[in-house]
């Protein structure tokens, strides 16, 4: 690991995962002799979580979080950019390698849809002893995990929900296995992808709060992903904002939330309504237009199009990242000083 | 005189035949919608608000083993007229929707003009005419005329979603319903498209049918909120005594289960689950997992067994309150 990232002074050394100016590009081949073209799907972005804290990546769909995600857990390979687990660079690693040092069973994942992510001829015993084979527990502990996991979840008493399959639980249950098993190997870090926008409002608060109390008892570090800034602020301290694959704003959570910085960010949180009656007497300001298509991205700032206040060289010149406010830090032409 | 209401609804039920039994998705719901009104129906999934959409438009599927109850739209009932004259008088000209996850429905290798205007020549208006009406409405949603010949790949997500609301108010109609305008739209295209329909609500004095799970986007058009719980109806009333107010265990279960964004506060949720349509609680539907049920004993024997009346409360809101809830008689 480089001595300090210079280029990004928001990334903590110390940390458990950083990635550093991570691009990660699906391949697309138009036509069989034509030349192919490459998907931006993560481009250019630096991060670090530490134990006992939670990062939440918001953006729109086709933003790059998910891909962001899976790299980290390196279920995808970078293209360029590195990623440290504990000090070790993982970034090239092949599944042996990663294996041998414990990786994968110190991350893991927990998916949108209960309703897919789960096999449906497994019970749920066998979802939750399957882990801990791969990783070799001996079967005597195997059970008292597969107890505890459960206790957990508050699938409560376990012996009820053991023997049953996942047809015979409910979304907000099966989500709960889900969580039991992405914990059951006592991982370090966990990526939860939307893990409640399937879900019933009223369901999601439980499974919120599960969440919460998992990762603060076990101080894991949390990558929460989602497209919805208000279920992520009940458990999150920092806030990655995604546009178009690339870095927008990162910094606390409460801080940016309350005072966003970069255009994209201000429309995202001005876009997202509380229960308020009033609401229907006024017009929402938030940036007309959709997120662009990420094999022909803009030039320069990849939001321009779409920027109330736009100017000369958001069109010619990609913006660098600066630290704005003590801690906030803007991919924005708005906030160099020149 | 109270002015007539513009929509009517009296004990509407629509029931469904499935292998399991006999799904009671809207059970004897009653309410009324007045003109220029826009009144949101707010439930889970499996409350029957969008089935209480498909009756209102009569497009029900064919599992249907009951409708009854009486829906009185401008004075006239509709439920039980035939459907020739439901098709040719009443649908997209009175009372229009826009279906949830339409936008995703549009037919691939039929330009946009072409499929907008089918409904229209089928109710006789000439092609010409219809095309007019077509261009009109996608000017009024914000898109350029000439996307009639444009075909659904060409239209990103939220362009597709302002294509089907052009479709619904291209024949003018008093009503729109909409089920889950915005469920597969990005949170700023979300915001976009409510802005218009709160646009296209002022322009045309329209009422809408505003149905959604998402009590904070609800909030975002409705002057009246109605709440669902398994097939029926239990709360009703203006925004303000809705979120001001909530009277019913469920409502307030559900408002404080909101997260928000702007202010702090402690969120909760309700335990168990939905229950199921085929065989509901008896009594009230919701008295399993109702706090007051479990804290009062003088709740026992009236909740889980007899079905609660509607109770009117005192508003604040220029629309009546109504709840069915045993605690307030």
């Amino acid at each position: 690991m480089p001595e300090t990232f210079e280029d990004a002074p928001w990334v903590r050394k110390d940390s458990l995962v950083i990635a550093h100016r991570l691009r990660t590009y699906y391949t697309i081949k138009p036509g069989l002799l034509a030349k192919p073209r490459f998907v931006k799907a993560v481009d250019d972005i630096s991060l670090s979580i530490d134990r006992g804290i939670t990062l939440a990546v918001v953006g729109e769909s086709g933003s790059g979080k998910t891909t962001l995600g899976r790299t980290l857990i390196r279920l995808l390979k970078p293209i360029s950019g590195e990623i440290y687990f504990d000090g070790k660079d993982i970034t090239r690693m092949d599944e042996d390698e990663l294996k041998s040092i414990g990786f994968r069973r110190r991350v893991s994942m927990v998916f949108q849809d209960p309703y897919s992510s789960l096999n449906p001829f497994h019970s749920i015993h066998f979802i939750l002893e399957e882990p801990l084979m791969i990783h070799g527990i001996p079967r005597e502990e195997r059970e008292e995990r597969i107890y505890e996991a459960l206790e957990e979840v508050k699938l409560t008493p376990p012996e009820d929900f053991i023997n049953k399959y996942p047809h015979m639980l409910s979304g907000g249950q099966r989500q709960r296995v889900a969580i039991a098993r992405a914990i059951i190997t006592n991982p370090d870090f966990i990526v939860a992808d939307e893990p409640v926008s399937m879900l019933d409002a009223s369901i999601r608060v439980e499974i919120l709060t599960i969440l919460k109390d998992i990762q603060q008892r076990h101080r894991m570090a949390f990558m929460y992903i989602t497209h919805d800034i208000s279920t992520a602020k009940y458990f999150s301290d920092y806030i990655l904002i995604m546009y178009a694959g690339q870095f927008a704003e990162y910094g606390p959570f409460r801080d940016v939330v309350k005072n966003p910085l970069h255009p994209y960010a201000q429309s995202l949180i001005e876009a997202i309504p509380d229960p308020d009656p009033n609401n229907r007497l006024r017009e929402r300001k938030v940036a007309p237009g959709e997120p662009p298509n990420l094999v022909n991205p803009p030039s320069g700032c990849r939001f321009h199009p779409r920027c109330p206040y736009a100017m000369d060289i958001c069109k010619r010149q990609e913006p660098p990242v600066v630290e704005a406010r003590p801690g906030v830090f803007v991919k924005c032409w708005l906030y160099v000083k020149r | 005189m109270i002015a007539m209401a513009l929509l009517e609804v009296h004990n509407a039920k629509l029931y469904y035949l499935t292998t399991k039994g006999i799904v009671k998705a809207v059970d004897d719901v009653s309410f009324e919608l007045n003109e220029g009104e826009t009144l949101a129906i707010v439930g889970e999934s499996g409350s029957g608000k969008s089935t209480l959409a498909k009756l209102l438009v009569r497009v029900w599927e064919r599992n249907v083993t009951l409708v009854d109850g009486e829906v009185i739209l401008d004075g006239k009932e509709v439920l039980h007229i035939s459907e020739e004259e439901f098709r040719r008088e009443i649908r997209w000209k009175k009372i229009a929707m826009v279906p949830q996850a339409s936008m995703n429905a549009l037919n691939p290798v039929i330009k946009i003009g072409d499929q907008m205007i089918e409904p229209l020549l089928l109710q006789g208006t000439g092609r010409d005419e219809a095309l007019k009406m077509a261009m009109d409405a996608l000017e009024a949603v914000g898109l350029p005329r000439d996307i009639v010949n444009r075909y659904p790949h060409q239209l990103s997500g939220g362009m597709k979603q302002r294509v089907i609301i052009a479709m619904s108010i291209m024949a003018h109609p008093k009503i729109v319903i909409l089920d889950e305008p915005t469920s597969a739209l990005d949170v700023i295209t979300q915001a976009n498209i409510m802005n218009l329909l709160k646009k296209l609500k002022w322009e045309f004095k329209l009422s809408y049918i505003f149905i959604t799970h998402d009590l904070a986007l609800a909030s975002e058009l409705a002057d009246s909120v109605a709440i669902m719980y398994a097939g029926k109806l239990v709360e009703i009333g203006g925004a303000e005594d809705i979120y001001g107010n909530p009277s019913h265990p469920y409502t307030q279960g559900l408002i404080s289960s909101v997260p928000t964004l702007r202010v702090d506060k402690t969120l909760s949720f309700i335990p168990g689950e939905v229950p199921s349509l085929i065989n509901p609680p008896p009594g009230c539907r919701f008295h399993p997992r109702c706090p007051f049920y479990k804290d009062r004993d003088y709740l026992r024997g009236l909740c889980d067994a007899k079905e609660p009346p509607m109770i009117e409360l005192k508003g604040n809101a220029s629309r009546r309150h109504l709840v069915a809830c045993w605690l307030y008689k």
